[in-house]
């Protein structure tokens, strides 16, 4: 394409763009408002998943066995939990061990154990990790009718609250987004139906002059393309900022919470974002031209 | 019908390929949406380099006519060849292509008034694909043409009615069209400016190229002598060699 051409559409579709500036304003505002509401939620996605990861791959099914088990029976129950798929991994661990841990665990403190070593009162147990976290909860329904299990413990419902969480917050925001982008698509199709309309003249004359279609088109396709990626860049600005400033007061304030703080993870998602904008101003004005612009 | 329209196009072709035919109308019938009757069975020849006026009163089909030429409107029935090539069953992405080999005039010039008259002329040029060396080459030497090489810078809004016609002329013949079609081009002009016109347009009818004119200025038709065809009620009532305006008569 030639360069003075291209100069011809840049210029068609900036003066467009002032030429109807407050609507142009306001196709720029809700698109950015959209993107921010879809990047912030697909932010809070991904860090909930990563939460959740951080959860699931540490729970694990306690298998509290009766005293008085014979190492016969635990053999047994050994054999069953191989058998059963759901399991990934499982450990024996002995009232010794136990006790071990938890005086480990209680370091200055672990005096007060003394003594137990005679009568120990820990019961021997089993330590099982499923494969995913939906099939805690079924299993340890299934590990609590075996013989000679005394309790079955597991992070009862925090897990199932954390993944419910997760799927509610990607599920509004994908909501919301998609009406907020069907929004954002024909408010760009009303700007670009004006600008159309403030060009029929001008359009009329490129017509009988032989110009293309597309020729006539494209202008308003850049001006639709532009909107939507001022709006997205300036979403983009915004959750970029903000989302830095946030993990790094949560990070000072609760450092155990592990955050995605990833600048490989990050900048894809803004670049989606940017992506989505100008495919939401490209679509509002196919929409506006397929109607008001037909050969 | 659909027998004899083929045979009509292809001796047609064979005629042109003789050179000499540009446009053929072949029963030609346009009906608007709502049943409006613009044009009813038309079958008009015109040759390359011929000047013709089409004259009648208003609503007797003169702007339909045109329009058919440059595809603006498909007709309802019959078929109509335009240097070659059959209008009607063009397809809709060779439509631009037509448009270029024709040039249009208009009574309300049709120019952008925020371009320059060089912009304006030079803007047929653009939009037909021409690149900004050959623009600057050929602009001025049409400009200088139609006498307004001094007004290159002005905006339209600026010039007399006159001289914007004349822009409109530029741009019409800035693209070596082998037709023009002016639409009443005298209508908002005074006879001393519409006289000058005429000579412009004779000028370039006398360098080959062809000239449709719809027109009401019965002085400019009678003393050009000029083939006429006059159209009533969408028919072709009167097509004379060297005619004149009298419709009433």
């Amino acid at each position: 394409m030639r360069l003075s051409v291209i100069r011809y559409y840049l210029h068609e579709a900036l003066q467009s763009i002032l030429r109807n500036s407050w609507l142009s304003v306001a196709s720029v505002g809700v698109v950015a408002v959209s993107l921010l509401i879809l990047g912030s939620s697909l932010l809070l996605v991904v860090n909930a998943g990563k939460v959740a990861d951080n959860l699931e791959s540490n729970i694990e099914i306690s298998l509290f066995l009766k005293d008085k088990t014979t190492s016969i029976q635990i053999k047994e129950i050994e054999n069953k939990l191989k058998a059963m798929p759901d399991v990934a991994h499982f450990e024996f661990v002995t009232k010794e061990r136990a006790l071990e841990e938890m005086k480990r665990n209680l370091g200055d403190k672990k005096d007060i154990l003394a003594g137990l070593e005679e009568k120990n009162p820990l019961p021997d147990a089993f330590r099982i990790k499923t494969h995913t976290v939906e099939q805690v909860a079924p299993l340890a329904r299934q590990l609590e009718s075996l013989a000679q299990v005394d309790q079955v413990r597991y992070g009862q419902g925090t897990v199932e609250k954390l993944v419910a969480f997760s799927r509610w917050v990607r599920t509004a925001g994908l909501v919301l987004m998609v009406l907020l982008g069907v929004a954002a698509v024909f408010l760009i199709a009303t700007t670009i139906r004006l600008s159309v309309f403030a060009r029929r003249r001008e359009i009329g004359i490129m017509k009988f002059l032989g110009a293309t279609n597309w020729f006539v088109r494209l202008p308003f396709l850049l001006e639709g393309i532009f909107l939507g990626l001022i709006g997205s860049f300036m979403a983009v600005v915004v959750i970029y900022c903000g989302y830095y400033t946030l993990i790094g007061n949560i990070q000072l304030s609760l450092p155990f919470m592990q955050l995605v703080t990833d600048r490989n993870l990050i900048m894809p998602l803004m670049e989606g974002l940017l992506l989505l904008g100008l495919f939401i101003g490209a679509a509002g004005s196919m929409i506006s031209m397929r109607r008001f612009l037909k050969a | 019908m659909s027998n004899v329209i083929p045979a009509c196009i292809m001796s047609s072709l064979a005629f042109w390929e003789r050179g000499g035919c540009l446009i053929n109308f072949y029963n030609v019938t346009k009906i608007y949406p709502g049943g409006i009757k613009a044009l009813t069975d038309v079958t008009l020849q015109i040759r390359k380099g011929e000047f013709v006026f089409l004259v009648g009163p208003s609503g007797a089909g003169k702007s339909t006519l045109t329009k058919l030429i440059y595809r603006e409107e498909l007709p309802t029935r019959g078929q109509i060849i335009f240097n070659g090539r059959n209008v009607v069953r063009m397809r809709p992405r060779e439509i631009p292509y037509l448009r270029r080999t024709i040039g249009m005039v208009f009574q309300d010039f049709r120019l952008l008034p925020q371009k320059t008259v060089f912009e304006n002329v030079a803007f047929a040029m653009e939009v037909a694909g021409a690149s900004g060396r050959e623009i600057k080459k050929v602009v001025p030497k049409v400009l200088n043409m139609v006498g307004l090489a001094k007004k290159a810078g002005v905006f339209p809004d600026h010039l007399s009615g006159g001289e914007q016609q004349r822009v409109s002329v530029a741009r019409a013949i800035v693209n070596n069209p082998v037709l023009i079609i002016a639409d009443e081009p005298t209508g908002n002009l005074d006879p001393e400016t519409s006289r000058e016109l005429m000579k412009l347009f004779l000028e370039i009818n006398r360098r080959g190229t062809t000239i449709i004119m719809a027109t009401h200025a019965w002085d400019i038709v009678d003393a050009m002598k000029k083939r006429v065809v006059e159209l009533g009620g969408g028919q072709v009532v009167r097509d004379e060699k060297e005619g004149t305006y009298r419709y009433e008569a």
